[in-house]
């Protein structure tokens, strides 16, 4: 027996031995300790009286936080941090997992790291005004944007004036980073710093340079961030210096890790990672101990998941703009499979979804199934039938996940996938691609800005466009933003790591972690068919007084995106293949892994309203499809022929994540409950087995939307997806609601 | 020997209502009836749609197969199928070969040898009694009702399972009366193994307007679910 495994003896009682008694290794306590779960449903608990009186208070909150016009309330006295708030509760008699991120639930921090102005514009614009004291301490420090202002070339701000370029976390914190929030109970506070304590000692034994030098630096601040996490969770009377001793204690460690962080960072997805089967382990000892029974740890779940519901980030309206529906992207990854194909399915995979009946659907957390084909059959009828009954969950292939990123990976946000604990990410938002089309034809003049950039070049001439030539000239403008866009990274995660480093969630990673810097593209689907236009039909360019195209005429029919049809579809993966490439070619800061996502969020819109007319017949300002989703009504075939064109997008060239949203009417999806349930079964297991990467699903009424867009109080917690997460619909602003409704529904008459 | 093609108006990738589970559907072009409900009346036209091979409709299926779960498969419907029947038995034949379920979906107007050839490949029949006395059948379908009554002995005589179908509409067949002449026919065969009333919708009326005809039922409003329900509930054979 280990060292380890004497001093944790009494927290570690009745666990299987493994590796993860002599090191920090959370994946090897969870495989030789989970008990998998083949049943279905039945064992399940509603909700307690007492869950049911919180939620109610909880959901008081919220409609008085929607009716203050979505914030209900900000500290602009103190800067955001672990211990700068006293405990909070909301009822504390009653809470059984307690904390809170400020001094109220739901009132909103400051946390001006990323920016100062951006935290003071927030404040402003929901009638609130940044105390003095937070300006004053703030003008003797440097912020994460101010530093990357400092260092941005000419045009590096002009690619994000014109909006090519866009969404960039330079004014506020990059997230996407998930913290292994796990170690903290398993192995208490103490023990993790000791590590960290003990891998600086090392890095001073080696060489100094720039590397380790500021590695050391981040050390210390992340031993020094542990302390005061412990500090945190003292100030609500719980220790947690050393492991959790029962199932509410997991929960409550783990919820602290969790709460340090977002104290800490304000990043644009704060997600939680797998934490499900990880809490199952604590409740199958404590049942086998007969220290809880099934109704105690749902409850346990339930409250655990009602402060989940109440984290709040302070965001600027042009924030919202981008990430409709005020957005923390807590995703919990659910399910999945072990590398030796065992479900990783327990009754804490029910249980947390569960949630979603016992305190009704919810955006937040953002609950992600990883879907296998060898999931069992009860669990994945169950998933389906939540999806009927909330629209509140998403799904993605673990099959395909599994063999790059192992067992214990999680979501970040809606679609990136990273190891728990050894990986993290660069978040890099997306450029704008039919906007690097028109740029190209244009010769680098961005025709609703009307500005110039990259590559000079006379627009082109041809009275139809050619789609070689197009093809060719494309090359030049890909090669030159792509080489824009790593270097504007660089710059923005630089800065990052100087100025607003996430110390509490480095803390909960391997100190030698892997880096991978997250792109993306939007417009994926205009571009294709634009392309395809021009190959297949003849489109013919409309030009200003200047000689600059502004418009297009189409003459015949062309392949589109979203039937299943190679010659298009092909151009789609062609499409990600050249970018993936080319950004390879440009080194990153860290040596990060380069990788590419196909995800709007909601910026479709916005990113529509800033291009012009394009050559699929798509008019200036209206909105691209989200994700890697074909253009709404362009689909002819039915609903499988375009779920098929997006899977042959290939996850090999785009890592970071393939967003595609389905949405159909009940009645198209199946008969009865029964049946309907059986069927996004089935198209699930089809999706999926043709390697496919994700999928949000609804199954609702258009007239239902319609009604909640015109009443929208009759409709508070209508819950929908949208690319890669879920958004309560009335906090959607009024033109996204209305590109929603426009969204292709798979119907079958 | 050249392959066999069909004429067709279009497929829909994801049915779910027309058979059990998720389905390819193949709309064929063609079809002898003048239904006033008919909601696909662009398939009607004997010259109109496009052409594919057994292949080519094949390689379409073999697309959607990994959907289809353990209940799906496809389901040739149009149009009328019977009128392509040489077509449809191919086609049936491949998709046997494939392990894939087969489905028609017919008005069961015409019978003769290609069709008695075509049942022997086929799993399901989901068969329309468009009506349930003679007169109706005339004035309204353009047909007499002996047709599909024939096409039911046969698919006995051939043990092909089968769904009866019937569209309400209001003011002609929404009433208890019908429904129970509708039993009659389904309680005389087992094979029939399951019954199913489906609303009148005026989606198609687009497509009316579009082709500039009249749309013989435009008078007729859409069928309340709550009627559907309630005549559902004189069904007698209602478990698939």
């Amino acid at each position: 027996m280990g060292i380890l495994s004497e001093r944790f003896k009494e927290y570690w009682e009745g666990f299987k031995e493994g590796s993860w008694q002599d090191g920090i290794d959370t994946r090897d306590f969870i495989i030789r300790n989970f008990t998998p779960y083949y049943g279905d449903s039945s064992f399940l608990c509603g909700p307690t009286e007492r869950t049911k009186a919180l939620n109610e208070k909880l959901n008081a909150l919220f409609k008085e936080e929607r009716e203050k016009g979505g914030v209900l309330d900000i500290n602009t006295e103190v800067v955001s941090s672990l211990c700068n708030y006293p405990a909070a509760y909301l009822d504390r008699e009653n809470e059984l997992i307690v904390g809170y991120q400020t001094d109220k639930p739901l009132c909103r921090g400051v946390n001006p790291f990323g920016g100062i102005r951006m935290a003071r514009s927030a404040c402003e614009a929901y009638g609130y005004k940044l105390s003095e004291k937070v300006e004053e301490h703030f003008e003797y420090r440097t912020t994460h944007n101010d530093g990357v202002f400092r260092v941005y070339t000419d045009e590096m701000k002009l690619a994000r004036h014109v909006g090519i370029i866009t969404g960039l976390p330079d004014a506020y914190g990059r997230g996407r980073i998930i913290g292994d929030y796990r170690r903290v109970a398993l192995y208490g506070v103490d023990y993790l710093i000791e590590q960290k304590t003990l891998d600086k000692k090392k890095i001073g034994e080696g060489v100094m340079d720039v590397e380790t030098i500021r590695l050391s630096e981040e050390l210390f601040q992340q031993i020094s961030f542990l302390k005061k996490m412990k500090e945190m969770a003292m100030m609500y009377g719980y220790d947690i210096s050393l492991p959790a001793r029962d199932t509410k204690e997991a929960i409550q460690w783990t919820y602290f890790a969790y709460l340090a962080s977002i104290k800490e960072q304000n990043g644009a997805a704060m997600s939680l990672g797998r934490v499900s089967t990880f809490f199952d382990i604590y409740v199958c000892r404590d049942m086998e101990r007969g220290t809880i029974t099934e109704e105690q740890a749902q409850e346990l779940i339930d409250d655990f998941v009602m402060k989940l519901r109440s984290a709040r980030h302070l965001r600027t309206p042009e924030y919202n703009e981008l990430f409709g529906g005020d957005p923390m992207w807590i995703t919990e990854s659910v399910g999945g499979i072990t590398t030796e194909n065992v479900p990783l399915v327990t009754k804490g995979s029910y249980r947390m979804l569960n949630t979603l009946y016992n305190l009704g659907s919810s955006p937040e957390p953002n609950l992600t199934v990883l879907w296998s084909e060898r999931l069992p059959e009860p669990f994945k009828k169950f998933c389906a039938q939540i999806s009927i009954d909330t629209d509140s969950i998403q799904y993605e292939n673990d099959d395909l996940m599994r063999m790059e990123y192992g067992d214990d990976y999680a979501i970040a946000c809606c679609v990136s996938a990273m190891k728990v604990g050894k990986q993290m990410q660069f978040f890099g938002a997306r450029f704008n691609l039919p906007k690097l089309l028109l740029l190209t034809i244009n010769g680098g003049y961005d025709n609703v800005t009307g500005m110039k950039l990259g590559p000079q070049m006379e627009p082109m001439q041809d009275e139809y466009l050619d789609f070689y030539k197009v093809k060719e000239r494309l090359n030049v403008y890909r090669s030159w933003l792509c080489k824009l866009y790593v270097n504007t990274m660089n710059v923005i995660h630089y800065m990052h790591d100087k100025y607003a480093y996430e110390k509490t969630q480095m803390a909960l990673h391997d100190t030698e972690v892997e880096r991978l810097m997250a792109f993306g593209i939007a417009g994926l689907s205009v571009m294709a068919d634009s392309l395809s236009a021009i190959k297949y039909a003849k489109v013919k360019p409309i030009r200003d007084e200047n000689g600059y195209i502004v418009d297009f005429d189409i003459e015949g029919d062309f392949p589109k995106f979203g039937n299943d049809d190679n010659r298009v579809d092909k151009i789609a993966q062609n499409i990600i293949q050249k970018v993936s490439a080319e950004l390879k070619l440009n080194p990153t800061y860290r040596g990060a892994l380069h990788t590419l996502s196909a995800l709007t969020i909601t910026s479709n819109v916005v990113y529509g309203k800033k291009t012009g007319s394009t050559p699929d017949g798509r008019k200036k300002g209206e909105p691209f499809a989200p994700g890697a989703n074909p253009m709404h009504n362009r689909e002819t075939n039915g609903a499988v022929a375009s779920l098929n064109s997006v899977a042959k997008l290939q996850y090999d060239y785009c890592r970071d994540g393939i967003s595609n949203t389905f949405s159909i009417i009940p009645d198209a999806l199946g008969r009865d409950e029964e049946e309907r349930a059986e069927n996004l079964v089935a198209i699930l297991d089809g999706y999926f087995s043709n390697y496919a990467h994700h999928l949000n699903v609804n199954v609702l009424n258009k007239e239902k939307l319609i009604e909640a867009y015109e009443n929208p109080e009759a409709y508070p917690n209508l819950t929908i997806r949208v690319s890669g997460y879920a958004v309560n619909f009335h906090k959607l602003s009024r033109e996204q609601q209305r590109e929603v409704i426009s969204r292709t529904f798979h119907s079958s008459i | 020997m050249a392959e066999l093609t069909c004429r067709y108006s279009s497929v829909q990738t994801m049915g779910t209502l027309d058979g059990p589970g998720v389905r390819f559907i193949l709309f064929l072009q063609g079809c002898p009836l003048h239904c006033g409900y008919c909601h696909n009346p662009e398939t009607r036209a004997f010259d109109g749609g496009k052409t594919a091979t057994v292949t080519e409709i094949m390689a379409m299926v073999s697309r959607c197969r990994s959907y289809f779960g353990k209940k799906g498969g496809i389901t040739v419907s149009g149009g009328e199928p019977l009128m392509q029947a040489e077509f449809v038995t191919e086609l049936f034949k491949e998709c046997k070969k494939a392990g894939i379920h087969t489905c028609v979906d017919t008005s069961g107007c015409i019978l003769n040898g290609n069709i008695e050839k075509m049942l022997d490949y086929t799993d399901l029949c989901l068969l329309d009694i468009k009506m349930t006395n003679d007169k109706d059948y005339k004035e309204y379908i353009g047909c007499d009702m002996s047709a599909p009554l024939k096409f039911l002995q046969k698919l006995s005589e051939k043990k092909v399972p089968v769904w009866l179908r019937q569209v309400i509409v209001k003011g002609i067949n929404d009433n208890e009366e019908n429904v129970k002449l509708f039993n009659g026919i389904a309680e005389k065969y087992d094979n029939v193994t399951y019954t199913e009333l489906l609303p009148f919708r005026k989606l198609c009326e687009s497509k009316y307007e579009e082709m500039k005809i009249p749309f013989p039922f435009g008078i007729y409003p859409e069928t309340d679910k709550a009627v559907i329900e309630k005549l559902t509930a004189f069904l007698t054979k209602t478990n698939k």
